[in-house]
């Protein structure tokens, strides 16, 4: 498979507050193939975010390369056409829309690399029904819920029509419900085709994803299918990172005597083990 | 939550030829009725102006106490001037009260100024009434792009407005959020005297402006994420057109002008 993302060997340091350098990615190489889901996880701290945050050069590398698309993103005159094609959905869903109409938000992205106006309005209106909010085109954003601006915010991605869709902890700020939507959406843009990166403390969120890579201390500390993260719970354990349910209880379950599969990852498959026990 | 459901601005929602305006007209058209309401200086002039505004607003079916809202807090202004052009303007005297007088001149001045603000009150309320703050937003861009070449950053102080409109509730709810963290720790914004209630402001308005400059930070990213570089190269979903409606406008327009100005010129009327 041919890789969209390509990061080699970046490093990243902030300057904190007694002007000492932080370093906050250290060596970190990677490649992602185009079409899969990747979850990035790590506890705070980790550089997750930062490293997302140098996919689309709203960071550029101090060390190392970020290559978009086949793109340098530190080259200047790439710029416009690496944040079009790289698109990115942030934690708050309150401080990333623009615009106090709906669908004026989600034309802002495709106004301003000059796409056309009969195209942009298309691109609005097919972005508003892929996120299921067609109906709220006229509706003032404020009086929206959290996860229904979050699916505004992503509508808004999606109009610019990128390659990779970058999601920075995108259902940290929302209730249950709200992340439940937001996460099946990331996962039909997956299956129509979208790259997706997100980058999440939820256990379960990464679950869903085909890679799973664990960032620590701005290093990759692991990289592999959600099966084969999981079945190292220990180290997980040490980064502060919860299994999700399911396999937390299968790994208890095990530790206790049953015979049950090392791979299992939802629940689903946890009842079927359980019922096909004896 | 009820600070949700503050209306920005006061726009009121109807089907109207007048709502479907330009808003460029509707700008450019409120300003030429204002200045024409300084030419005016006869009765019948104002009957001509009258009769204008009030098509207009019959048309638009904006209805009339809602524009009346719109003179309450200028009342006391609109009273006062009166008052000071019916006692103390020279002439003809007709009445005196004490050290009063009132003249044939002062009652005909006192008439004129409460006339000539409250139809630049009416008029003003008009454009505001039919046009959404979004769209006065798009016309004073348009109105001020070619005063761009003078160093006018008339693309940054539209976005500005854009963004302002947005961020109003947004920041009404933190405000919100904060005055309520600060009264479970016991503070007071109620009680006390002018002095008091304005000291317990501060603990209110420092955080709001960190969590304001917080917002712009995020705001700023989002935005440069989503290839944000000004407004050079921007395209519009919905450009503003001229239609024959805003050509009959301006038609109107420009004949009520030149009517007003001929008669004072002439004193026809």
């Amino acid at each position: 498979m041919e890789s969209i993302i390509s990061v080699k060997d970046l490093r990243f340091a902030y300057e904190d507050e007694e002007g000492e350098l932080q370093t906050v990615l250290d060596g970190v190489s990677l490649e992602i193939e185009k079409g899969s889901f990747v979850a990035m996880v790590g506890p705070n701290g980790s550089g997750k975010s930062t490293l997302a945050k140098n996919l689309n050069a709203l960071l550029l590398p101090q060390s190392g390369k970020v290559y978009a698309d086949g793109m340098d993103t530190s080259d200047d005159s790439l710029l416009w056409e690496i944040r079009r094609s790289v698109g990115m959905v942030f934690q708050n869903p309150d401080n990333q829309l623009v615009s106090a109409v709906v669908e004026d938000d989600i034309a802002f992205g495709p106004e301003n690399i000059g796409v056309p106006p009969e195209e942009i309005r298309q691109r609005v209106d097919s972005a508003l029904e892929a996120v299921g909010m067609s109906r709220f085109a006229k509706q003032a954003p404020h009086m929206l819920s959290g996860g229904q601006k979050q699916r505004i915010a992503i509508a808004g991605v999606l109009a610019m029509q990128p390659d990779v869709m970058v999601f920075d902890e995108p259902t940290a700020m929302l209730d249950p419900r709200g992340r439940g939507e937001i996460m099946a959406i990331i996962e039909q843009l997956h299956d129509a085709g979208k790259t997706v990166i997100l980058i999440t403390h939820f256990m379960e969120e990464a679950a869903r994803a085909d890679r799973i890579i664990v960032l620590k201390d701005g290093k990759i500390a692991a990289d592999g299918t959600p099966r084969e993260i999981y079945s190292m719970s220990e180290q997980l354990h040490g980064m502060k990172l919860e299994l999700p349910f399911a396999v937390e209880l299968a790994r208890r379950l095990r530790a206790g005597g049953l015979d049950l599969p090392a791979d299992i990852l939802s629940e689903e498959e946890l009842a079927e083990a359980l019922c096909s026990l004896k | 939550m009820a600070i949700k459901d503050i209306t920005l601005g006061q726009y009121y929602p109807a089907e109207s030829p007048v709502h479907r305006l330009d808003p460029r007209t509707k700008i450019v058209g409120t300003v030429v009725y204002m200045v024409s309401l300084f030419c005016v200086n006869s009765f019948s002039a104002f009957a001509l102006s009258i009769l204008l505004l009030g098509t207009v607003i019959a048309v638009s079916k904006v209805p009339l106490r809602f524009i009346a809202k719109g003179l309450k807090p200028v009342l006391i202004l609109i009273i006062l001037t009166m008052l000071i052009n019916l006692f103390l303007t020279p002439g003809e005297l007709l009445l005196s009260l004490g050290p009063l007088k009132v003249t044939e001149e002062g009652i005909y001045r006192a008439a004129f100024m409460a006339l000539r603000l409250v139809l630049l009150i009416f008029g003003s309320s008009m454009l505001t009434l039919t046009t959404k703050p979004i769209q006065l937003t798009d016309g004073m861009e348009a109105l001020m792009k070619p005063f761009e070449k003078i160093g006018l950053p008339a693309h940054e102080l539209a976005m500005m407005m854009t963004i302002a409109l947005r961020f109003i509730p947004t920041l009404m709810d933190e405000t919100d959020k904060i005055m309520k963290a600060q009264t479970a720790r016991g503070a007071d914004f109620e009680s006390g005297n002018f002095k008091e209630k304005a000291k317990a402001l501060v603990p209110l308005l420092v955080p709001l402006f960190v969590s304001a400059f917080r917002i712009a930070g995020d705001l700023a990213m989002a935005m440069e994420a989503r290839c944000y570089r000004g407004g050079e190269g921007r395209t519009r979903m919905n450009p503003m057109r001229y239609s024959g409606r805003d050509g009959a406008a301006a038609l109107i327009l420009a004949l009520y002008l030149a009517v007003i100005i001929f008669s004072r010129t002439l004193g026809l009327f």
